[in-house]
């Protein structure tokens, strides 16, 4: 019995130790080139049950997050990021997962930004 | 006795692991000279060059699946070193992370705005900037839509010289017309409103076809138009533009803008208008445009705190305009209620007053309060040969709207209340209508968005009025993006309003007509309500042609009125108001494209057609002086700006209007009988500006360059006290070729 408690004092401690904040502000580098990707990227963010707010920004190829930690956490948007076609710096999208982009959103060939010549 | 159970639990996840082959697991801990197990809770764990990674859990313990392909687990989080450890097989893994001082993930304190995507809006949105609004040099708002097709400027009457716009077949009073979002155009303002704001003040317009939003309220029927006012922050330092043409108008505009502090600005917008020259060209008597004289004033406070997340404004506006109109040789002082000449003097004052907060919570940049508040008083005193017409209008708008999110940015909400007080004192020849209007009203509008193929805005409100009673507003527009770069939009919406029928129709007071008011007891000057239907689809596609941008739309709306307080033009002896009895619907369709031709020129062009009938007095009619085809093109050049800014800009617009159905005059004498319908005719505007340095440009140009005139535009000019004076039917230019030049000044 007092073992018990002691477990799940143990495990409060530990949960309460880590603040799990509602509206976690992230930011981290998604690789992507346009306008097509931006929309690419941020669908997949938002798609990950948890993330409030997605915002890739173009120029700086940086990804804006506000997430519920208690939800989701960094790897498991980084994992659907790779899972449309989108490099960031801990994990590589697959080969097929890349083919699957739009021929213009090749961002591992060139990634500057072209969207004015294929605004969609 | 607590770490021992931890160790166990340790053992016990080695335990499982050894089961588990196809797995990596183990636990990451914080590196401490004693070697304690302190578990890292969100350190991130993953395959390098992999889609596989995981983040341990609060007690620091973590499962990543093995797969051959990579040998290289990485362990990184936030303030320590990451490290990579090559690993060959499932195995459990115990790891200890030095502590780092540089941050690898940087918490993010300000955010953009995301850019406003037209292809992608629910609502079918156009968005005049201020290069397109340069344009149209002259003067206020209502002739900032000569360039845009979306938007149709008529001519009012014979004498005032106002352009009165129409949107969907529909005119102004069915359009909601806002100023920053705060209802401005309406009640007594509603005739000349549009002259009241300078078109130097605009910044941009945004037109919105079809039902719109709920969030300003439940008056709009046929789409909504707001203004955005320059701002002190973004507006040049000191702006001074002047005008003049050969018939004798001039304009003066200045602004002058100052920093109080990093958080306030402040602006002074001043305008003054006016015209002495007495311009007779048609030879009928009469001014073809009028005597006038207007001072604007305008102070703008605006105070932005980012770091705070608020944002204010505060406006005050006042307006002094006075027109005098009718034949040539009336003279106020000696002339005013005789019959020596006709004559007729518009003076009209306004102040305007208004408050906006916001407040944008910094850590969510999705969440915001927004609260406005004005205050209006319009006083119009005006007599129209022995008519006499006075109108006071006192407003008050208030509107909170909340905006957030459901789970995520994907579906927004936003909700609010709005309070809206009018009181109305009309004078109209000898007898007084007094009027106070009230209404409280609340509204939510979801929005959805999946960022690729699919948005919509789905909004109700509930609104409880002293005159209209309470009432239900939906109002509902989808996206739907079928292929690339195409866009399919689909609305409809209820629309209601009070039509205040005199200054909506003022141009009556300046004919012969009685004037009839058959109502049925209604709460509106003996009406109903006016209210409708509209419904509607547009379909947007751009391509590329020979390598140059352009796009193509089609949009066909309806509107079908429910009760609408019908004006009834045909019996050239009356104007006769009534509830509608039958029918009331207008059809409109429209077709346009725009493609840049070579480098820097661009070419719009759009064909439109109306079907608006109602049902007269007389029977099921096509609206009066409207044409039911309408073509229309512009053309834009502009060179490659230098370094210093200078550039010459060219700017050519044609319309062709079809034929206009006339309202009967057959009753006429057969001198003043105008037959069935008035021919089409074409109009040309054209504008060379140039770009001298970055502070100083000059233009000239012309309006109506083919000298197009509508013959005899007052019935019974030479007997302005008989029977047969009318100044209303008029479905062309009065003034012929007009000349005009103006400068630019910023610094």
């Amino acid at each position: 019995m007092k073992n018990i408690v002691i477990i799940t004092l143990c495990v409060l401690a530990s949960t309460l130790g880590v603040a799990q904040d509602k509206n976690k502000k992230l930011n981290f580098e998604v690789e992507g080139k346009c306008e097509m990707c931006k929309m690419r990227i941020e669908k997949a963010a938002l798609g990950v049950s948890g993330v409030k707010y997605a915002s890739w920004d173009i120029p700086t190829h940086q990804l804006a997050l506000i997430i519920d930690e208690r939800k989701t956490d960094p790897m498991k948007i980084k994992t659907a990021l790779v899972a449309v076609g989108h490099d960031t710096k801990e994990l590589k999208a697959t080969e097929e997962a890349y083919d699957k982009v739009h021929p213009c959103c090749k961002y591992r060939d060139d990634d500057t930004d072209d969207s004015d010549k294929h605004k969609k | 006795m607590k770490k021992y159970i931890c160790l166990t639990g340790i053992l016990f996840a080695n335990m499982a692991f050894l089961l588990a082959q196809d797995k990596v697991e183990g636990m990451i801990m914080e590196a401490n000279s004693e070697n304690e197990h302190i578990g890292l809770a969100g350190a991130n764990v993953y395959w390098l060059n992999s889609q596989l990674g995981t983040i341990t859990k609060s007690d620091g313990t973590f499962a990543i699946p093995f797969n051959e392909e990579y040998d290289k687990l990485v362990i990184s989080f936030v303030g320590f070193k990451s490290d990579t450890l090559t690993i060959n097989k499932p195995q459990m893994v115990h790891h200890w992370l030095e502590p780092e001082n540089q941050l690898d993930e940087v918490v993010v304190t300000k955010q953009r705005e995301a850019v406003e995507k037209t292809f992608f809006a629910a609502q079918n949105v156009v968005t005049v900037n201020s290069a397109e609004l340069l344009k149209a040099a002259c003067c206020n708002l209502s002739e900032s839509f000569e360039t845009n097709p979306a938007i149709d400027v008529n001519f009012n009457d014979a004498l005032t010289g106002t352009k009165q716009i129409e949107m969907l077949g529909l005119t102004s009073p069915y359009l909601l017309i806002t100023q920053e979002n705060i209802p401005m155009v309406r009640g007594a303002s509603q005739t000349f409103g549009l002259t009241f704001t300078p078109g130097t003040w605009v910044e941009s317009i945004q037109i919105t076809k079809g039902a719109g939003s709920v969030i300003n309220g439940y008056e709009s029927i046929s789409g909504q138009i707001n203004t955005e006012l320059v701002k002190p922050l973004t507006d040049e330092p000191l702006f001074i533009n002047g005008y003049g043409n050969l018939n004798g108008r001039l304009e003066m505009n200045a602004h002058i803008n100052q920093k109080v502090s990093d958080k306030l600005q402040t602006g002074i917008y001043l305008h003054g208008n006016r015209r002495d020259l007495k311009v007779n060209n048609n030879n009928d008597g009469f001014l073809d445009t009028p005597l006038a004289n207007q001072i604007n004033i305008m102070n703008r406070w605006q105070y932005q705190n980012p770091e705070k997340g608020w944002v204010s404004f505060f406006n005050v506006r006042f307006l002094n305009d006075e027109k005098q109109v009718g034949e040539s040789e009336f003279n106020p002082s000696t002339d005013k209620f005789t019959t020596n000449a006709w004559g007729s003097e518009i003076d009209t004052r306004r102040f305007d007053s208004a408050i906006k907060l916001g407040y944008v919570f910094p850590e969510l940049p999705f969440q915001s309060f927004g609260f406005q508040a004005s205050y209006s008083n319009h006083q119009q005193e005006s007599y129209y040969g022995f008519n006499v017409y006075d109108i006071v209008h006192e407003s008050i708008y208030s509107n909170l709207i909340f905006n957030s999110i459901i789970g995520n940015t994907q579906h927004k909400f936003k909700t609010g209340l709005t309070f809206a007080y009018d009181g109305y004192e009309e004078l109209v020849n000898t007898q007084d209508f007094e009027r106070v209007d009230r209404s409280v009203g609340s509204f939510f509008e979801y929005s959805y968005d999946d960022l690729e193929k699919v948005s919509l805005t789905a909004g109700i409100r509930l609104d409880a009025h002293n005159r209209l009673g309470t009432f239900i507003t939906p109002r509902f527009h989808l996206r739907y993006t079928p292929w690339e770069r195409a866009s399919l939009r689909g609305s409809f919406g209820l629309g209601r309003r009070a039509a205040n029928i005199f200054a909506e129709n003022q141009r009556m007071f300046a004919s012969s007509r009685n004037i009839q008011l058959l109502g049925n007891g209604g709460d509106i000057y003996g009406f109903d309500a006016e209210k409708a239907l509209n419904y509607g689809f547009s379909f947007l596609q751009g391509f590329n042609l020979f390598d140059r941008p352009g796009d193509f739309s089609v949009d066909f709306y309806r509107t079908d009125f429910d009760n609408q307080i019908v004006v009834d033009w045909e019996d050239p002896r009356t104007i006769v108001f009534s509830n509608l009895e039958g029918k009331s619907y207008a059809n409109s369709l429209q077709i346009e494209l725009n493609q840049e031709i070579v480098s820097n020129l661009d070419l719009r062009m759009a064909y439109k057609f109306y079907d608006v009938k109602t049902s007269y007095q007389t029977g099921l009619l096509q609206k009066p002086l409207q044409a039911r085809h309408r073509y229309f093109a512009n053309l834009g050049y502009e060179t490659n700006v230098k370094e210093n800014g200078a550039q010459w800009r060219f700017d050519y617009t044609y319309n062709l209007l079809g034929e206009q159905r006339l309202p009967n005059t057959s009753t006429n004498p057969p001198n003043l009988q105008l037959g069935d319908f008035a021919d089409g005719y074409s109009l040309m505007n054209a504008q060379i500006t140039k770009v001298f340095s970055k502070k100083f440009e000059i233009y000239v140009g012309g309006e109506n360059l083919t000298n197009f005139r509508q013959f005899n535009p007052i019935l019974g000019a030479e007997d302005p006290f008989g029977t047969n004076f009318d100044t209303t039917i008029i479905y062309g230019p009065i003034m012929g070729r007009m000349l005009y030049t103006g400068f630019r000044f910023k610094s």
